[in-house]
């Protein structure tokens, strides 16, 4: 069933207000919620319990691809594609092949870190709904922002209202689709 | 137990008096504002005039071919090397700042790291133009790399000029992933506040739709801790790759074990040297004392003053393991450096690289602005002349008498360089008009109302 609105979203003033009302929200059940902020919180990471992410592990193959890439790539081109006899040294020098390996694991792990990054949040995102919070601009100059969403099975229209409400915020307000 | 420990108060870093709302507004307004101030204009011309003796330059080297610079064999690699060594070592101040003092939770680095990491970019442009300029026929600068092609044949991958393609094209990537990953929440701050629809629509697309959920933060964070741990081995492999391809040479003077550390040293001695020469007049220029003030000058300031000691013992060392190798080359060669045909250079290098920078131990001089600005200008000159030292001197005499030579640098060697300051200041002051010079999120987290207040728990 889909709601009529996306959730309702209460501003706050200040990082300690927020903290205490998205920890608050987290024990009283709700899961869908997400709180906007002009920068990184530690505590609110605490509170909504984000701490766990997938993006370590995909930097970690990103790094294991590029150091294999790099490495069977010299091994491959100077040992068959086109090898060259110096006095008879062996081919497959490996000493010489750590420099590029190593410059390739940090490349590939680099670009697997961002692009990682824009998958786990979804980004390029053209649009979302809480843009359509007239305030929400001030996201990313000094407000702080808690919405739960109305996909939540615990969401009811007027007790997420009174919930949010009892957090003394600045406004409380509905988010449209 | 109370009273057993105290940690002392801690400073804090910004001025206080700020807000979440007045650092924004001053920092966007640089970028938003529809006057573009005076001597905004002055920089710009200075860099685009600068940056036309660069196009001349390349066109007539384009034109005629290296032959319109000085190099000459024994002497093959004169200024364009040394430029490049010198631009790549600036470059490094930038990543230490944002990765190294990221990992080691220095707090201050957060006013500064954005510009900083701006001059690593513009800095990597510069150096890497000379190898590509150097190469006689530029456009064919991908036979660089290892693709299928119709003549049969591979780059070496046991040269270090090859591993060099790979770690300076690495260190440019990754350190523009870095510095666009840093700017994402910047470019929604802008997204939101500016007054058009270019403006808007611009910003908008850079940020990508970030609007700072917790969720992504959480991401973010990690990602740039991530990024900060991989750009920490890659900015010291990358001085130390360029140091391999003078160590891996037999040309006495070159071929020494302690390039790679010296190198890297010399590297963030330089690179701090431009920091400062950059953040001094732009924080006057646009009234930023409140963010980057005389702490960050400070802390930079012992920065240079330790690598630059770092730099001396390198100096001091080199002279030492030239006597005590016993090789009569190796003697020869640095006997060459302090007394023969570049002796005004090499003691000129010295006092600018070890002996100057000994004021930087007076408080006052690190707490003057104007007194640091010249410290370091003098630190960038020492630098440039040590690269060319190492390169030039070395290469003019090597083995057989019958075999040496000497450099002399042309008008064309001298416009290639200065077009590419040009270049790197052209660039930089697009920077300060079109982005955030100041990382915006990051200067919130400093301001004493960021902290969550401790509440009963429950």
């Amino acid at each position: 069933m889909t709601q009529p609105i996306y959730g309702i979203m209460a501003e706050f003033d200040d990082p300690t207000s927020l903290v205490h009302a998205a920890r608050a929200a987290y024990q009283r059940g709700y899961r869908k919620l997400d709180a906007h902020t002009p920068f990184p919180i530690e505590e609110l990471s605490d509170a909504l319990h984000l701490h766990k992410n997938r993006l370590p592990l995909i930097v970690l193959l990103g790094g294991i691809c590029g150091g294999l890439t790099g490495f069977l790539l010299q091994a491959y081109v100077t040992v068959y594609q086109f090898p060259i006899n110096i006095g008879g040294r062996p081919l497959l020098s490996w000493p010489s092949y750590i420099i590029i390996t190593f410059e390739l694991t940090v490349l590939f792990a680099a670009l697997s870190s961002v692009l990682g990054l824009l998958a786990l949040c979804g980004l390029p995102m053209p649009y979302h709904p809480v843009f359509n919070v007239p305030s929400f601009a001030m996201a990313s100059r000094h407000k702080f922002f808690l919405c739960i969403e109305s996909s939540d099975p615990l969401f009811e229209h007027d007790a997420v209202v009174a919930f949010l409400q009892s957090f003394d915020p600045r406004e409380v307000s509905d988010i449209a689709h | 137990m109370a009273d057993v420990m105290q940690s002392p108060p801690k400073q804090e870093i910004i001025a206080p008096g700020y807000t979440f709302g007045s650092v924004t507004d001053q920092i966007a307004t640089v970028v938003l504002t529809k006057k573009t101030p005076l001597f905004w204009f002055a920089g710009f011309s200075v860099g685009l005039t600068m940056l036309l003796l660069l196009l001349a330059s390349i066109g007539l080297l384009l034109t005629k071919g290296v032959g319109i610079w000085g190099i000459m064999i024994p002497v093959g690699w004169g200024f364009a090397i040394t430029n490049f060594v010198w631009w790549i070592g600036i470059g490094h101040a930038g990543t230490l700042i944002s990765a190294i003092l990221l990992l080691l939770n220095q707090q201050w680095r957060n006013s500064i790291n954005r510009f900083a990491e701006a001059m690593t970019l513009f800095a990597v442009a510069c150096a890497g133009m000379f190898p590509l300029l150097h190469m006689g026929r530029p456009w064919l600068f991908y036979w660089m790399f290892p693709y299928p092609n119709t003549m049969g044949v591979q780059p070496q991958f046991r040269s270090p000029l090859v591993w060099d393609v790979f770690a300076v094209s690495t260190y440019a990537t990754v350190s523009a992933l870095f510095w666009f990953v840093g700017l994402i929440p910047d470019l929604a701050t802008l997204r939101d506040r500016a007054q058009n629809r270019i403006g808007r629509t611009i910003y908008g697309m850079l940020a990508m739709g970030w609007r700072g959920s917790a969720r992504h933060w959480s991401v973010y964070e990690t990602a740039t801790l991530l990024l900060a741990g991989l750009a920490t081995p890659l900015v010291l492999s990358v001085h130390t790759v360029v140091s391999f391809d003078f160590t891996i040479a037999i040309v006495p003077g070159w071929h020494s074990t302690f390039f790679p550390p010296y190198f890297v040293a010399g590297a963030i001695y330089s690179g701090f040297a431009m920091v400062l020469v950059l953040a001094i007049p732009l924080r006057v220029a646009y009234g930023l004392q409140g963010l980057i003030t005389d702490r960050h000058l400070e802390n930079a300031a012992k920065i240079m003053l330790a690598t630059g000691l770092i730099v001396a013992y390198a100096y001091i060392l080199e002279t030492f393991n030239a006597w005590y190798s016993g090789d009569v080359f190796e003697e020869a060669a640095i006997w060459h450096r302090m007394t023969g045909p570049y002796m005004s250079t090499y003691w000129f290098l010295i006092s600018c690289n070890i002996l100057a920078p000994q004021v930087l131990w007076i408080r006052k001089v690190r707490t003057t602005p104007w007194m640091l600005f010249l410290s370091s200008m003098v630190v960038l000159i020492g630098m440039w002349l040590e690269r060319y030292v190492i390169i030039v001197s070395s290469l003019a005499q090597d083995f057989l008498p019958s075999s040496w030579g000497y450099f002399h640098a042309t008008r064309w060697d001298w416009a290639t360089y200065a077009g590419t300051i040009g270049l790197f200041i052209f660039l930089f002051f697009l920077f300060i008009r079109l982005l955030p010079m100041i990382s915006i999120f990051e200067v919130r987290t400093l301001l004493p109302g960021a902290r969550v207040k401790e509440e009963a728990k429950g």
